[in-house]
Parts: C-alpha cells; structure tokens; sequence
C-alpha cells in the first residue's frame, strides 16, 4: 500500500495577524462543529493508504474547541498509520488547555508547533498577535509537562521596527528552551494583509535590506552555535529531528489534504479544495466533492517542482533519484542552468547532489525560476 | 475645358492641423451625404488600422466616393481623400493633393493656426489647390471664429469672411461645407481621348488582389484589360479590376479622365507601384510623366532586434510583410556584438519609427528591442572618403576623420508669445540657430529655427511640449548638411562596450548626455546577481558612472504547506520577467532601456 502525508486543515482563528495570508479567519467559532463533522467525514474517505505523517496546521488548530477536537479524533483514529508516524499540530500560545493538549496526545500527536515569532511583547502587540512572551513560556512548558518531546517554534525576522539585538535576544531565548526544531521565517509583506496595506501607504517600517539580510546570517550562525542543523532554507532541528511531512513537499512526494483549502499530490494529481468554510461545510454534508481543481502534473511540471522544491533543502537535489524518477539525467535535462549558476558561486555540487550555496540560498527566486522549462 | 460629367465632380482632401477634427468632419460628410448609413458609422470611418483609429491619426491616404444631391436636384460626385497629418508623411500629402482640385482647411477656432495648418496649406498652395477654410468646433465655448478667419486672412492670404461654422462634433452646419465644396472648388479638367495618364497617390496590399493602386485618372481612361505601364519603374501589367471607393472598393467598368479610384493587376508588391508614379497606356503611353515623383527618403534609422535571438526569423517576415505596404519603410540586416542579428531600419520619421515598432509587436507578436534613433551622418574620411553612417558604431576612429557633416532641418514653431523666451532658449540649448520669427497676433508667434535633426530625433519635440505646457506646435523640412563637431558616446555594462547603446552626439553636450545615459540606464536595469558598473565613455575617456547594486535578496521563506501552485505561479512570473530583458554579455537589460535615454523627466 502507498505511504501518504496527510495535511488537515482548521482555519479557525482568535484575531487574524495583520501579515497573514494564510486562509484561515477570526469570528467564525460558530461553525467550528459543522466544521469539524465535515472534516471527519472527508477524512473517512481515505482508503487504501497508508499514512506516515500527519499535519494539523491553520489557522490556528489549538483554538478549535474540545468538542471539536473530539469529534476528528474518531476519524482520525480509524486511519491506517505507520509505527513510525510523525504527527505534527500547529497551535499559538494562549490558546492550549491541559485538556486538549491531553486529548491530542491521546490521539496519537507527537509532534507540536508552537507559532511565536518574537521575544518581545512589543513586537508581538505590533503583529497583532494574541499572546505575550509569558503565555509562550507557560504554553511551552505546559506541552514539556505532558510528554511532548518533539517542539517546534516558528520564529520571524525581518518586521517592522525589529532590529538586529532584537532578533538576537529571540533566538537566545528561545534556544534556551531547547526546541528540537525552529522554523525562522523572513517575513513577507503578502498582498491582501493589512501590512501590505500599510506598505502601500509607506506606513510599514521595514528594516532595510543589509539589516534583514543580517538577521538571516546571525540566524544561521546562531543556531549552528546552539547545535541546531540548517536542513532548509527557514528549517532547523537537533538531533536529526527534521519535519518528515515538509520534506514530503520538498521532496514531490504524495500528500492527502483534507479540510478547507488544503492541497493534495496524488497520483500525479494536484487537487485544491473549496476554501470557503460554509460552502466547504455545505458539500461534505451533501456528499458533493470539495474538490474545485484538479490539475494533471505533466512530467515537464513534475521535473520543475523536484528541482525547485527540493533546492529548498540544504542537500539539494540528488542527481541519481532525478535519473530514477523521470528516467533522464539531470544534466540532459538543466545542463545550462546548473552550469551557469555553479559558474557563479550559486551553486555547488558533490558527486550526487546540487545545493545552494549560502549566496544562492538569498537569491534563490531567481536560480529556481531558471529550472522551470 | 470641362465635360458635363466632370462638372460634377469634386476632387478634395481635408487638411488640417492634428486634432482639428479633419476625420471627425470626414465623417460627418460621409454621413451626411448618405454614403454610409448611421448603422455602418463607426468613428472615423477612413482610418482604418487600430492603430491610427487609437492614436487618432492617419498614416495611409484613405479615399472615398461621395455623392452630394444638392436642394435643387443636382447631383455632384465628391472624390474625398483623407490624407495622414503629419510631417513625416509629407510626401504623402503632397502627392494626396495633388490628386486633388481643392482642399478643405479645417481650423480650430478656438486654437487657431497651428504648424501643421501652415504647413499642409502651403503644400495645398504648392499644388494649385483650391482652397476652401472651414472654421470648426465652434460649439466650444472658447470659440473665436472671427478673430480665427482674421488670422487665415492675414497669415495664409485667403479669403476667409464666408468660411461655414460648424461643429463637426455635433453635426452643425455640415450643409455648408458640402456648398462651399461645389462652390470653392473647381471641377477637374482632363482629355478623355487623350492617352491615359493616371497618378498614384497611394498604394496598398490587399491579399486577395495584390496591390491596389489609388489613382487619379488625369487623362485618358482605363478598364480592365488595358496594358499598362507604370513611367518611373517602366514595368507593364495588365488591368485586372477598375473601381471606385464607397469608402470600400466597388468595381465599376471604367474610370475616365477626371476620376478618383483604383486600379488591381496582379501587382505584387508596393515597391512596384509607388506613391508618386504616373500608369498610362502601354501600348500607347503618354509622352511625360506626371511630376514630382520622388521615392520617399528616410531619415531617421535604428536597430531593430528580436527580443528572443531565435525569432530572428519571425522578425524578417514581419518587415517584408509590413514593406508590402509601406513603401517608406527600408531594412537591411545587421549585426550587433550585444544584440545578435537583427535590422537597420529607415522611417521617415519619429512617428513613422513608432508605428512600425508598435504594428511588429501587435500584428505579429513580435518582443523587439529597438535602439535609439540615429540620423544620416556624412563622414569625410582623412583618406579623402566620403561615407555616410546611419549605425553609430560603424563611425570610425577619430584620428581618421577629416570632419563630419549632419542634417539640419528647417524648422517653425508656433507659440504662445508667453513662451518665447523659453522656446528659443530651448532652440539655442539643441544648438539651433535663429533665422526669424513672425507675430500671427499679439500672443502668438511663428518662429524658424535651423536646427540639426539628430536634436530632433533626440527629445526636441517633449521638451517643447513641456516648456510649453502642450500648446506650441511644430513642423520641419529637411534643408541640407553643415559640418559638425560630434563625437561617439559609448556605454559600458560591467566593463564591456555595448555597441547598440553608442550614440554620436555633439561634443560639448556629450559630457551631459553621457551622465544622462548612465542615470537613465541606473533606473532601467533590474538589480541582478552581480554588481553592474555603468559606463559612460568617449575615444575611451570614462566620463560617468553609475552602479547597479547586486540584487540582495529574493527568497521566498515559507513553503505555503501543500499549495506548490502558488510558488511556481511566483516563479513564473519572474521567468516572463526575464523574457523582455536580453542577455548583453551576462547583464539582463530590459527592453525599455534601450529608448530609455530618449525620454526627458
């Protein structure tokens, strides 16, 4: 049987971040149980695979109720899993109870994913997030109090107003906790946010460019001290503890979305599912298909995306699985491009991998839309 | 000595200054004569290209047949002949006039004379044209018709007092107009027996029919059948198809001594049937050809390339395709170290070079890179050699040059006198020099300028609109050649020489022009992997430079979960980018940087 990643999707949240573009919304607590019955249907309409990863991200999973959470958990418990299943739930401090951080363990999540993104309240109040530094600390150590091993803090640089001795203490602090993974993330100014609103207005006060660009190196050079392993462009861990569902994408393997505009790769097949919650809700509950796309990748399509997701991994891509997947070589295929950025310094290759350099890795927009043919 | 039949007809083009509202008049006499019904009206009927209907111009002469009733039972054929409005299709016009007995002068009345109307009424003048001035919009409430029929009075010499008032906008007055037609201008004359002599005033490839030649029958007849020969290229076809213009082509069985209409026999290209040609008979051929036939002359040349070198091909079957047609347009290949093959293109003109460049991208396509604009330049060589360049980069090395002429252009501008001091100060800056200059009224001012042409291809003509706030008008002759002290500007990128970026320009601007360049190029190419240093030099001198810092950062953080659309719709967008940008040694530039350095803040 084919081994799967599953991706659940709850789009629920307390307040909406002002940079967010995530689909995901505040307000609509209402809705959360019809949501969660729809969700629990289409997830019993996986069949015949078998599942080693499973992400709950968001919106924000954690602020999903109890009761919600129960009823997934039935579905959820009825699939056919690995031993080794890496399960992995997305939630934002202020929003975990003892309760459902139980129930989740109960359910079988290993894994948590802890959005922070900085050591400073003022910073925090700035991108509208609900939280303090304080409830970070009690959420975190309220996860370590019941099991949980396996922690991942999403970090962000590169905000408004930040500087240089800020992020710094963000990462000191947080190491300190000793997280198995970080996820450090440039910010980007998304159209649609209510940054970019302020963008437009030149409201937005942006560290400038060598400033950003100083964060991203202090980063790597920080966490490397702390003994954590850059495996990603914005991806580090210890210990070898990777997120073996992000290496999915990055790797064109197969994924199973569920719930409101979430994704799948399945037999050579993109899927996107309805992103409206009501709509979402109204189709599963009549038994219509969620799906409103669905796209055939070509195997021009399936080479690009091996090649420019899988240059987000610091190992590159591996010239021997491009050969046993499509049946050419690499260089038959991305001879000039390859050439013209290992020429560079963009590019470095060992006997069976290209990766990015360090140069390349800040410019990578540009290598990766040279792989497209 | 006229015949009855030639008695009623007229033969009238419409002349006038741009936006005058010679084809909104055009129109209106189309309509109001029945020759096309409301239904068939579409705005500016005549003009037909897209383009000349989006830029409210006319580039080809655009006849047709209309014919007027008049209140007490007459009926008159008008032959109306559209004809293009601007100086670089001069030739055009005067040859569209002269297929004519008279004119129609449009004049704005509120804005008055303006270059163009001074300009195109001497040409009517030059050719014995009847003329007949029309005041129009004169529902603007910023009408002036009586101090405007002052001015036509007093500057051109006309009579004037009896002009019809109208607005062809609404409509008004259009009656007039069709009279003063009848009354001003004379019927044509012409010997039916004698042996045909037709002028070509236009030509055009029609793919069903080959080439369609636009014809006034001066003497003698033609139909389909009779052999004929066209005087200047010597060459004897056979007539397939004789018609008329209802504004579209309608065969009738035979054109006589004093008709306007059309000749098909199997033709295959424009430049065997040139604007300008006398078709007579050729079994019995008339003993001189009409006059004035020239070949129009171009004046202005640029490189033109495909953006993506493959298309090169593509490219030469766009220029011999818009050739078919425009007889003006003049293409050789070249070469070029930074741009690969492509052509050396000759225009009659700025606007002429624009509506090529813009009808290869739309008709066919076509991503081009043109260069800037260069003009003939005469380079007498120490070795007593007398060449003439057309491509910067062909200009040779300084030491052996003896000296080198360029074009000037005799050129009249006319003002608001509130301008003046500024226009002229503009004139001295582009190195013209003064000849004189005449009141039209207290406020404003004709004045005439020699000025080089390579000043005009330059950015003359949006630096006088901006001085002027739009309201000065001009118009220009090419009058001949004066030695010159210029030099050639090269452009570095990155240490390397990019031959499509030379320009030859004057020397004691050649400093200022090079900083320039080197600013405008800064602000047209994107920052890429590398750090580009500008460089402006002459005789290899580095007179300024600029840096185009390495792009910093372009990396997308977060993977958005499962939705790789999303990313790849990113990166494709840049990889469309990167497509109007060509490769000059490792630097990307765009398209745009190219005419860049032409544009003026």
């Amino acid at each position: 049987m084919k081994k799967v990643a599953l991706y659940i999707h709850i789009p629920f949240c307390k307040q909406k971040c002002l940079y967010c573009d995530f689909p995901s919304l505040a307000g609509k607590e209402d809705c959360m149980l019809d949501y969660s019955a729809a969700l629990a249907k289409e997830i019993d309409n996986i069949k015949d695979k078998k599942i080693k990863t499973i992400f709950i991200g968001g919106g924000t999973p954690t602020y999903l109720s109890l009761a919600g959470w129960e009823i997934i958990k039935k579905s959820i418990d009825t699939l056919d899993i690995c031993d080794d299943l890496e399960f992995t739930v997305e939630g934002n401090p202020g929003t975990f109870t003892k309760e459902k951080l139980s129930l989740l363990k109960k359910m079988g999540v290993n894994r948590l994913s802890i959005g922070l993104q900085a050591w400073q309240d003022s910073l925090l109040k700035q991108l509208g997030r609900i939280h303090t530094i304080e409830d970070f600390k009690q959420s975190f150590e309220m996860a370590r109090n019941l099991g949980f091993d396996n922690i991942n803090v999403d970090l962000m640089f590169g905000l408004p107003n930040q500087t240089i001795k800020q992020w710094e203490e963000t990462l000191q602090n947080v190491t300190k906790l000793n997280p198995q993974h970080l996820s450090c993330y440039s910010l980007i100014v998304e159209e649609g946010t209510e940054f970019y609103k302020r963008f437009k207005k030149g409201t937005l006060n942006l560290p400038d460019e060598e400033i950003e660009r100083t964060m991203y190196a202090k980063t790597i050079e920080i966490l490397r001290d702390k003994g954590y392993i850059q495996y990603e462009i914005s991806n580090f861990s210890k210990n070898n503890k990777k997120c073996r569902h992000n290496l999915v994408y990055w790797e064109l393997d197969e994924y199973i979305g569920c719930g409101a505009a979430s994704h799948s790769y399945s037999d050579g097949f993109r899927y996107r599912n309805e992103e409206n919650i009501e709509k979402y809700i109204e189709k599963m509950n009549n038994d219509n298909s969620v799906i409103i796309e669905k796209t055939k990748n070509s195997f021009k399509d399936d080479m690009e995306e091996f090649m420019f997701m899988g240059l987000r991994k610091t190992e590159g891509v591996s010239k021997s699985e491009f050969k046993k997947r499509f049946d050419k070589d690499m260089d038959d295929v991305y001879f000039d491009v390859i050439n013209k950025y290992t020429s560079t310094g963009f590019l470095t290759e060992n006997l069976d991998n290209i990766f990015l350099t360090y140069e390349g890795i800040e410019v990578s927009n540009v290598i990766m839309a040279d792989f497209l043919l | 000595m006229q015949s009855n039949r030639q008695n009623h007809i007229r033969n009238f083009s419409i002349v006038a200054h741009i936006d005058h509202g010679k084809s909104t008049l055009a129109d209106r006499l189309l309509e109001k004569t029945g020759t096309l019904t409301k239904r068939e009206m579409e705005e500016q009927v005549l003009d037909n290209m897209d383009l000349e209907r989006e830029r409210g111009i006319t580039i080809k002469s655009q006849p047709a047949r209309l014919v007027y009733k008049r209140e007490n039972g007459e009926e008159y054929i008008f032959n109306l002949i559209d004809t293009p409005g601007h100086v670089d299709f001069n030739y055009e016009v005067s040859r569209s006039l002269a297929a004519c007995e008279g004119a129609v002068l449009v004049v704005d009345a509120s804005q008055g004379i303006q270059a163009q109307t001074l300009a195109n009424c001497y040409l009517a003048l030059d050719n014995d044209l009847d003329i007949a001035p029309v005041i129009n919009k004169i529902d603007l409430p910023s009408a002036r018709p009586d101090e405007v029929i002052k001015e036509i009075e007093d500057i051109i010499g006309i009579e004037a007092q009896d002009a019809p008032r109208i607005s062809a906008k609404t409509g008004l007055n259009i009656e007039d107009v069709l009279e003063a037609v009848v009354n001003k201008i004379s019927p044509p004359s012409g010997d039916e027996e004698a042996p045909l002599k037709a002028l070509i005033f236009d030509s055009f490839y029609d793919s069903y029919k080959g080439v369609v030649c636009y014809v006034r029958i001066k003497d003698g007849i033609v139909k389909p059948g009779t052999k004929i020969k066209l005087m200047n290229t010597n060459k004897v076809y056979e007539v397939v198809e004789v018609g008329v213009f209802v504004p579209n082509y309608l065969p009738v069985p035979i054109l006589s001594a004093g008709d306007v209409g059309y000749i098909t026999a199997s033709i295959k290209n424009v430049r065997d049937a040139r604007v300008g040609d006398t078709v007579t008979e050729a079994n019995r051929p008339a003993l001189k050809a009409l006059k004035g036939y020239k070949p129009a002359i171009p004046m202005v040349f640029s490189g033109i390339y495909p953006v993506d070198g493959a298309r090169y091909g593509e490219l030469k079957e766009s220029l011999e395709r818009l050739q078919l047609n425009d007889a003006a347009l003049g293409f050789e290949p070249e070469t070029s170290i930074a741009l690969g093959f492509g052509f050396r293109c000759g225009f009659l003109g700025l606007l002429h070079m624009e509506i090529v460049q813009e009808r290869i991208e739309r008709e066919f396509n076509l991503d081009i890179i043109t260069t800037a604009p260069s003009v003939i330049y005469k380079v007498m060589k120490t070795s007593g050699e007398l060449i003439e360049i057309t491509n910067p980069t062909n200009l040779p090395e300084p030491t052996e040059i003896s000296y080198m002429e360029e074009p000037i252009v005799k050129a009249s501008i006319i003002t608001p006198s509130e301008y003046l001091g500024s226009v002229m100060e503009l004139c001295q800056q582009k190195r013209g020099v003064y000849i004189d200059m005449q009141y039209i009224e207290t406020t404003r001012v004709v004045l005439n300028y020699d000025l080089p042409l390579n000043e005009i291809v330059y950015d003359f003509f949006d630096a006088l609109k901006s001085r002027t706030k739009g309201y000065a008008s001009f118009d220009y002759e090419l009058k001949g050649y004066v030695t010159a002290n210029l030099v050639k500007l090269d452009i570095l990128l990155k240490g390397e020489k990019v031959d499509a970026l030379s320009m030859i320009v004057p020397e004691e601007s050649a400093a200022h022009r090079g900083r320039i360049m080197a600013e405008k190029l800064k602000e047209h190419i994107p920052r890429q992997m590398f750090e580009i240093p500008i460089q402006a030099s002459i005789n290899s001198k580095v007179i300024a430079r600029e840096t185009v810092k390495a792009l910093r950062k372009d990396v997308l953080a977060k993977c958005y979960g499962g939705d790789i659309s999303r990313k790849k719709k990113l990166l494709s967008k840049q990889k469309e980018g990167k497509k109007r940008m060509r490769q000059v040694g490792s630097v990307e530039v765009p398209q745009e940087a190219f005419m860049a350095i032409l544009k003026v803040d």
